[in-house]
């Protein structure tokens, strides 16, 4: 068996989620390779190579990388795969983007979102927002799957270094051009990774009102997510919605304020650990999966609960 | 310029999906169905860029048993012009439909290709991105916002952390998100206009693709129940129960 997993990174540090992936990896083999692509990203290199797990790390370092398309990284990939039974990225906007990609240049079918990790060719994987679990067995010769981070532990970092290797294959992208990134920035931790969730809904009212689930994510050290409604009446941006559609998270303590819990926005965040729901409507969906429920009204119950923390 | 839209037929998003008995699926029977909600989002930007002038003709395609017509007459009701029905009975793999989508590309010649992001039943966010490497074009996945200028498409799409926007050469591949737009109604006058609309139906043997499986899906199981939780009265019993039971704060 040999892993290669592809790096998510923004040229200067490695994405958390690279590091959930390779330890997802383990359970096909004890070491892997990882590629990094982009553009003076040597340094994400370097660091990926100090992860006891990591063997090798392959680097292309290219200008033609660096917004990390698609296009041109599939078909570097796709050259360097058949050297490998097991391709893995996380299931990340980046990892959905470019392995089903790769997954078709080599010709092979792909397993999205992989839970769990069975043997080197069964895993487990949600269907039906998480309605169902699949249990699939590839019959590929290379195994293209994205893993979903929320499931696995990041990989320890050691003091080892694996050998980097640089690659010289430059794929120029001429249909494809990057032109500009709105990055979202919060002093907040990360939605995928915090150990406290809390999220606001519908049930908020307006813009203004959101900002009392903030001052509670505040309190906790915790990140905010946000329901569909929430994103779409505009009360936050949509790279906080959390469900089917948007992130999946699964952090220790899930807070849901003025959220109803319809079908997608449980499929993302169903797997916290403990789970509260403060909901004005006593026969909201949301409190049949909650360990606590508060009914009542948020704008009152909100205040306190902030103060008292 | 032709725009050729991908459509399937998926449980309805708001039904309570039940895991067979016997594990080996999830129950379809007596089950009511719709149009995936990405493709409907799909459907809708195609019939916009024809309304203003950028897209003469929008063709819809989908691969599946008979009944998924229903499901183009639907996408014909909403001002696609003519239906593609890919027919088969078996139950197709994504990279299987970018192939057949691949053989229709072919024929057609769209400058546009729109498919939803993922499919609500299998969640598996592949077609698009399969199809854009199988025809070697561009792709523009979880779109926000399409603009076509020229012979080339901007994209904003959402992605983690932000958006980001691309420009793409035509013919390009776009899978939409959820925000591209507010898909329309059908009136009860467009959906009798749509029964005239032509509907052709090929076999993938027609297109020239042979159905395998690349994959076995051994078992379909009901994810483990949670237990039900406890009713608090207060703000203070929460916070004690946090601290003292659960712990976590």
């Amino acid at each position: 068996m040999a892993t290669l997993i592809i790096a998510e990174h923004d040229n200067q540090r490695v994405a958390p989620e690279t590091l959930k992936t390779i330890n997802a990896a383990m359970a096909i083999s004890p070491s892997v390779s990882v590629v990094v692509a982009g553009a003076n990203c040597r340094s994400v290199a370097v660091e990926i190579s100090k992860v006891a797990a990591v063997e090798q790390v392959l680097l292309a370092d290219d200008a033609v990388y660096e917004a990390q398309l698609a296009e041109n990284i599939s078909a570097l990939v796709a050259e360097i795969a058949d050297q490998y039974t097991h391709v893995l990225a996380p299931a990340t906007t980046f990892g959905k983007n470019l392995m089903p990609r790769i997954a078709a240049l080599l010709d092979v079918a792909q397993l999205s979102d992989v839970i769990q990790i069975e043997s080197d060719d069964t895993v487990i994987r949600p269907i039906y927002a998480g309605n169902a679990l699949a249990r699939v067995k590839s019959n590929d010769p290379i195994k293209v799957m994205t893993v979903r981070c929320a499931a696995f532990e990041p990989a320890p970092v050691g003091e080892a270094g694996a050998k980097v290797t640089e690659l010289d294959i430059v794929i120029p992208c001429d249909l494809s051009q990057f032109i500009s990134k709105q990055a979202v920035e919060s002093e907040r931790p990360e939605l995928a990774a915090a150990r406290v969730v809390v999220s606001g809904g519908r049930g908020l009212g307006d813009k203004e009102s959101f900002a009392l689930v903030e001052k509670l994510a505040d309190k906790l050290g915790g990140a905010i997510g946000a329901s569909r409604a929430a994103v779409d009446a505009g009360f936050v941006s949509n790279d906080l919605q959390v469900g089917q559609t948007g992130k999946v998270v699964a952090p220790e303590l899930y807070i849901a304020v003025g959220i109803s819990g319809a079908i997608q926005h449980l499929a993302g965040m169903k797997d916290s650990k403990v789970i509260v729901a403060i909901n004005s409507d006593p026969d909201a969906p949301i409190f049949q999966i909650a360990d606590y429920g508060l009914v009542g009204d948020l704008f009152e119950l909100l205040p306190e609960l902030i103060e008292s923390l | 310029m032709k725009v050729l839209v991908a459509i399937k037929r998926v449980i309805d998003p708001y039904v309570k999906v039940r895991v067979k008995s016997d594990d080996t699926g999830v129950e379809t029977n007596n089950v009511k169905m719709a149009m995936n909600p990405f493709c409907e989002i799909a459907v809708e930007e195609a019939v916009r860029l024809k309304e203003s002038g950028k897209a003469q003709e929008v063709i819809v395609v989908s691969a599946g048993e008979e009944n998924c017509q229903e499901q183009l007459r639907t996408a014909l009701a909403l001002g696609a012009d003519r239906a593609i029905h890919i027919d088969t009975e078996i139950n197709l793999e994504p990279l299987t439909v970018a192939k057949l989508l691949q053989s229709v590309m072919e024929k057609e010649l769209p400058g546009l290709v729109l498919l939803g992001k993922q499919s609500i039943d299998s969640d598996n966010n592949q077609v698009a991105q399969m199809l854009a490497a199988l025809t070697k074009r561009p792709q523009g996945t979880f779109a926000s916002e399409v603009n076509i200028e020229g012979d080339t498409v901007t994209v904003v799409r959402e992605v983690d952390g932000g958006l980001e926007t691309l420009k793409l050469t035509l013919p390009a591949i776009i899978s939409t998100d959820l925000r591209l737009n507010e898909p329309r109604y059908a009136s009860l006058p467009n959906i009798m206009k749509a029964k005239k609309k032509p509907m052709e139906s090929i076999t993938p043997s027609e297109l020239g693709v042979e159905v395998v499986w690349h994959q076995q899906i051994l078992e379909v199981t009901s994810p483990p129940e949670r237990q039900g939780g406890t009713q608090v009265t207060s703000v203070a019993e929460l916070v004690d129960k946090l601290k003292n039971e659960a712990k976590v704060i």
